[in-house]
């Protein structure tokens, strides 16, 4: 019912693309933003979301969540984690490559976004592989794959070792204007570790990874990026080192941006203690004092995107001794409140920490939404910034149950998802 | 910012009480000190004609070696039979996970043929802590070495060595040589010597050897031997494993013993009554010169006897017979 004409009303409008904060009606139709603040002559709604207390924002751009289909099933699919990603808020999720087959023919692509059509709900944008199969040595065909929809290319958590293959793998796809999505992480350096070489790990007795593991594959791939030209996203960003040179990147010009998780904004390597597999996962949670160069990062403005990086996994994946376990953690449902908690701490204002799930991940992917202007997909999250709700098993949406944070309390809660002016979410409804 | 799970709680029950025996972090002085009197009594029954005492007599204690061992499952076996438990032993590295069975339903599976006790060997850290963490209420977990992590009962009997020769650890030197990186031994010692009250404790290897941040396990980090052995008590040496002998993380045996290896001219700069100690196997010329291991100084083989005694004590007290000394008949 695309052509529905909606008013929410009473909200708080924050938009940082378009610099907009405050209480205003916002019209849509036809699927898009028809008018913001003033009443579009003639309008009569169909439907009226009267939102008192709320804020309203762009839906939420995820540039990273593991749906595990096709291929991981038991993990999840793609209607158990968009009703996940619904209920956060999120109405566009970029899909990396490692699903089994990897997204690396236009057929995979097709598969995909047949899976998401299927489902029906947010808008999902497959990132197609940067080497063939991830191997790390064949170029994928990046052409086929952005003519088939591909919104970027990345190995991602597979290294590219041959750092030849990694030049001609960049400057192919600079050759097509594809935006490349890097994980730097050093597979030597990371070797078997699983947890970050620090204090804890020593006492733990835990193989750990080094910072250096990050740092190095980022200064070889920006080597790289600064000789070629190519538009390079990096994340998830780990340490305090890292993010000081990727500002240093981007004060001399490099097109290159960065990213970090909502959790290792909150998390760091004490939360590992006692073995806890829920806090296992890739880049590790580092210290205290790189957690803190993390948000100090974002506030800047030197990170321009948070993500989820949702990694749902059955509950098996995490019953082992820690390293064997899975790393990763279902992180949707948390994106919004972990990121307010940096509002109400004052570590972020609320159009940056809004901007950083919506103006700057459209910016990255040129896409038309991320932005309340008029003319725009009527994408929408409308939440209570001052709910203060449990995470608990009872109203948990992801298959997975891997999250650290069961029984904490947070506060700001989705109420309302909006897709293409269609109300996909409403918590009232859900509950 | 998640809530801890503290290793401790784990491991004593709402009394204080040994319930598990999984690390000695989280464990206090008092209880070491408990072990070792306990052990005491028990190393007297290992004197007598009868070794057998019927304090664990109905119990069935399994041991469950994912990995190979030889000394600490015999001894963890010998101790078992001498409080007159049932003993299974379980070679997993060539059983059931090798055929794919999960951690977890191996645990279970035995759980379920009664076993009261689980004595675990895991190649990888946390593994005892969450065989631990999902056995049923009445099982007791015993960590026998998990990974990198820890091995307790192999600190305790180190420590009942060590007392039982220097009586006090507030005077002592101690210093820990070798690959401090991979050895669970090492991290057990040098928290069970810090727990005591050692006046301090030393580690002597090259860097590609220690862990990261390792000062902040309570050491001081000494890169020369000789530096590291002056004026010191206690010596223990660590085993260096064959297929870490070359490669990137030392270039040769033969470097390894030059710079690492105990000889009697570098025993000569420690303490005059210095022991030498080493939790076995021993890699002869490697880590340590035959004339030191079978010197006067070595008390190797005090360690491996001691172990049965100090597994003796460790297992009643898990299994909550009283304070496990053999005088007092409790049967549970």
């Amino acid at each position: 019912m695309t052509g529905e004409r909606i008013v929410i009303s009473s909200g708080r409008v924050v938009d940082p693309a378009s610099n907009l904060d405050g209480v205003m009606p916002l019209y849509l139709a036809d699927g898009k933003v028809l008018a913001v603040g003033a009443r579009p002559e003639g309008f009569e709604s169909d439907l009226e979301i009267a939102v008192p207390g709320e804020i309203v924002c762009p839906g939420f751009i995820d540039l990273s969540v593991r749906m595990r289909e096709p291929g991981q099933e038991h993990k999840a699919t793609f209607a158990s984690e968009t009703a996940a990603a619904i209920a956060a808020g999120v109405t566009t999720a970029c899909c990396p490559p490692d699903t089994r087959p990897v997204i690396d023919t236009p057929a995979v692509v097709n598969l995909v976004q047949g899976l998401a059509k299927r489902t029906g709900t947010i808008q999902v944008l497959p990132i197609g592989a940067l080497t063939r199969a991830l191997n790390g040595r064949d170029l994928s065909e990046m052409s086929a794959l952005k003519v088939a929809g591909c919104v970027a290319v990345s190995n991602a958590l597979m290294p590219v070792t041959n750092t030849l293959v990694l030049r001609r793998a960049l400057e192919y796809a600079a050759s097509y204007d594809l935006l490349v999505m890097i994980r730097p992480e050093d597979p030597w350096l990371r070797d078997a570790g699983c947890a970050h070489e620090g204090a804890v790990a020593t006492r733990l007795g835990l193989p750990g990874i080094p910072e250096t593991a990050e740092t190095v594959a980022l200064a070889q791939t920006l080597a790289l990026v600064e000789h070629i030209g190519v538009r390079t996203h990096f994340g998830p960003l780990s340490c305090a080192r890292a993010v000081e040179m990727i500002a240093l990147a981007r004060r001399r010009g490099l097109p290159v941006s960065a990213d970090v998780t909502a959790h290792h904004l909150h998390l760091s390597e004490g939360d590992v203690d006692g073995f806890n597999a829920y806090c296992h996962v890739t880049p590790p949670l580092r210290a205290a004092g790189d957690r803190d160069a993390l948000r100090a990062g974002v506030a800047r403005g030197e990170i321009v995107a948070i993500c989820s990086d949702h990694q749902p996994h059955e509950a098996d994946a995490k019953l082992n001794a820690f390293p064997l376990t899975e790393p990763g953690i279902s992180s949707l449902e948390t994106l919004l409140p972990l990121t307010l908690r940096l509002v109400d701490g004052g570590i972020l204002e609320l159009a940056r920490a809004l901007a950083c799930l919506t103006a700057a991940p459209a910016a990255l992917l040129k896409l038309e939404t991320g932005v309340l202007r008029p003319g725009a997909p009527a994408d929408i999250c409308i939440f209570d910034p001052d709910r203060v709700w449990t995470v608990n098993r009872e109203e948990w949406r992801s298959r997975g149950h891997n999250t650290p944070f069961w029984g904490q309390a947070l506060k700001g809660r989705v109420t309302h998802t909006l897709v293409q002016g269609r109300l996909v979410f409403s918590l009232v409804q859900a509950a | 910012m998640v809530e801890p799970k503290p290793i401790d709680n784990l491991q004593l029950d709402a009394a204080g009480r040994l319930r598990h025996f999984l690390s000695i972090e989280g464990l206090d002085r008092d209880l070491l000190l408990r072990i070792m009197d306990t052990a005491e009594s028990f190393a007297a029954v290992s004197e007598q004609k009868v070794k057998k005492v019927p304090l664990l007599r109905g119990k069935t204690i399994v041991n469950l070696f994912f990995e190979n061992s030889t000394r600490t499952r015999t001894t963890f076996e010998l101790a078992a039979k001498r409080l007159s438990a049932d003993v299974l032993n379980i070679n997993i590295a060539v059983s059931a996970t090798a055929k794919g069975e999960s951690l977890l339903d191996t645990v279970r599976n035995l759980e379920a043929m009664h076993a009261d006790m689980f004595v675990v060997r895991h190649e990888q850290s946390g593994a005892a802590h969450f065989i631990a963490r999902h056995v049923a209420p009445h099982v007791s977990v015993i960590n026998a070495g998990d990974g990198r992590h820890a091995h307790p009962t192999q600190a305790m009997l180190d420590m009942f060595t060590i007392r039982r020769l220097k009586g006090q650890f507030d005077a002592l030197r101690v210093a820990v040589v070798g690959d401090i990186l991979h050895s669970r031994v090492a991290r057990s010692e040098i928290r069970a010597l810090n727990a005591l009250g050692a006046a301090e404790v030393r580690v002597v290897a090259p860097k590609t050897l220690l862990p990261a941040q390792v000062e902040t396990l309570g050491v001081k980090v000494f890169r020369n031997l000789e530096e590291g052995l002056r004026d010191v008590d206690v010596i223990i040496m660590l085993r260096l494993q064959k297929e870490r002998m070359s490669g990137a993380l030392l270039p040769s045996e033969h470097e390894y013993f030059t710079c690492f290896g105990l000889t009697e001219q570098r025993l000569a700069l420690a303490k005059a009554d210095v022991i030498v100690m080493h939790p076995g196997p021993v890699n002869r010329n490697i880590e340590i010169e035959s004339r030191v291991a079978d010197g006067p100084h070595s008390v190797i083989l005090q360690q491996v006897s001691h172990g049965i005694a100090v597994r003796m004590a460790i297992l009643s007290m898990a299994m909550q017979v009283g304070d496990g000394r053999p005088g007092r008949r409790v049967n549970a």
